[in-house]
């Protein structure tokens, strides 16, 4: 799938859908953190215990994580490894590639296990494919997408982003 | 590449800081971390040597208030600039919006600053990007030490698109925000197109 502007928009439809389907994973993988991060480490969507982490810089080292893998990948003339597994003394990480371009995370501890993870995480990824091509198409149709918020920004907008 | 959230009204951003090897890049981030109140900063993370080079990345995520209603955010990253960690710096450069290049203004690191410049150019290019286009800022860095080279000579040797260009002495602040704000105008302005 490379039908995606220079940049990732989500729009309230898609979001909804992502957010559904992160709420099911959660709930029926028994884990503690679902969530969503494209390959850039920008969150997209999460669901769970998100108090206890720092998600943003989750989602960077994630992405971190994924872009060493996958030059690791091509290095041995691997196109990419799809999984990857942490298994800590409580907590585990499944990380998966969806649709090239996202990163779903799962967070869990012994309240599940590696296999039913697994189970989850292949139904989920295959409905976030679909979010994911209704998004490129939407993308593809222009004049579909609202004028950017930033149409009509002004130096004196930007300016007084930085006066703190 | 950006990530704009309609249903959050969010925007993110990536900025990567580049540069030969202890040019001061790290120190830019951190200053910018000590600087910041905390309810707009998230954590600075550094992947750092025992000796605080930097290995894969410096991190620092910037909540810059909100620009017509989008929450606007700012992902800061460094690359490590030891010549030899090359593929890890064209992974950093996936996906950025604007790049600020840190250079050293001390005479023998002038070959490095060229180097590190080609070095930019091409991994841009094994990216999809190219320098000439891409939101982009110049920033001469240590203009406290003695034997500093003269503004002008660097500027001629590394200025390469009359990009916005500032004498910096990072670990006093001097220059820092200036850089990111120049870069981060751009990275809106360039939003502002689609
Ligand atoms: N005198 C002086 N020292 C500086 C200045 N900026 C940075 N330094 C020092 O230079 C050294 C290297 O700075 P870093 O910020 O770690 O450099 P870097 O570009 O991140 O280096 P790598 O991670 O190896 O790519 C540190 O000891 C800094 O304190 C400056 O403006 N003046
Ligand atoms: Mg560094």
């Amino acid at each position: 799938m490379t039908m995606f502007g220079p940049n990732l928009v989500v729009y309230e439809e898609e979001f909804e859908r992502i957010n559904a389907v992160l709420a099911r994973l959660w709930m029926d993988a028994n884990a503690k953190i679902v969530f969503l991060v494209d390959k850039n480490g920008q969150q997209i969507a999460a669901k769970g215990d998100l108090e206890k982490v720092d998600a943003t810089s989750l989602a960077s080292l994630t992405a971190g994580n994924v872009a060493a893998t996958d030059g690791l990948a091509r290095l041995i003339g691997e196109k990419e490894f799809t999984i990857l597994f942490h298994e800590g003394e409580r907590d585990n990480i499944h990380i998966s590639i969806v649709g090239q371009r996202l990163i779903l995370v799962v967070i869990f501890d012994e309240r599940s296990s590696l296999g039913l993870v697994r189970l989850r995480v292949r139904k989920a990824a295959a409905e976030l494919e679909e979010v994911l091509t209704q998004m490129a198409s939407k993308a593809a149709e222009e004049g579909q997408a609202p004028a950017s918020p930033f149409a009509e920004i002004t130096d004196e907008d930007i300016d007084a982003l930085f006066t703190e | 590449m950006s990530f704009i959230n309609y249903a959050s009204r969010e925007i993110n951003c990536k900025i990567v800081y580049y540069g030969p090897g202890l040019g001061g890049k790290t120190t830019n981030l951190q200053y910018i971390y000590e600087r910041t109140n905390p309810q707009n900063k998230g954590q600075l993370i550094s992947l750092a040597t025992e000796t605080d080079r930097t290995l894969f990345f410096d991190f620092l995520p910037l909540d810059l208030g909100s620009v017509r209603g989008f929450r606007t955010r700012f992902h800061l990253y460094t690359v490590p600039g030891q010549v030899f960690y090359d593929a890890s710096r064209k992974l950093i450069l996936k996906g950025v919006d604007g790049v600020i290049f840190v250079a050293d203004s001390q005479e023998a690191r002038m070959d490095a600053n060229m180097e590190s410049l080609d070095n930019l150019k091409t991994n841009l290019h094994e990216n999809g990007f190219d320098l000439a286009l891409v939101p982009y800022a110049l920033q001469f860095n240590k203009r406290d030490l003695a034997g500093a080279v003269p503004y002008d000579v660097l500027f001629r040797v590394l200025n390469i698109k009359s990009e916005p260009t500032f004498e910096a002495v990072a670990p006093k602040g001097v220059g820092v925000f200036e850089t990111l704000k120049a870069v981060a105008k751009q990275v809106l302005h360039e939003l502002s197109k689609k």
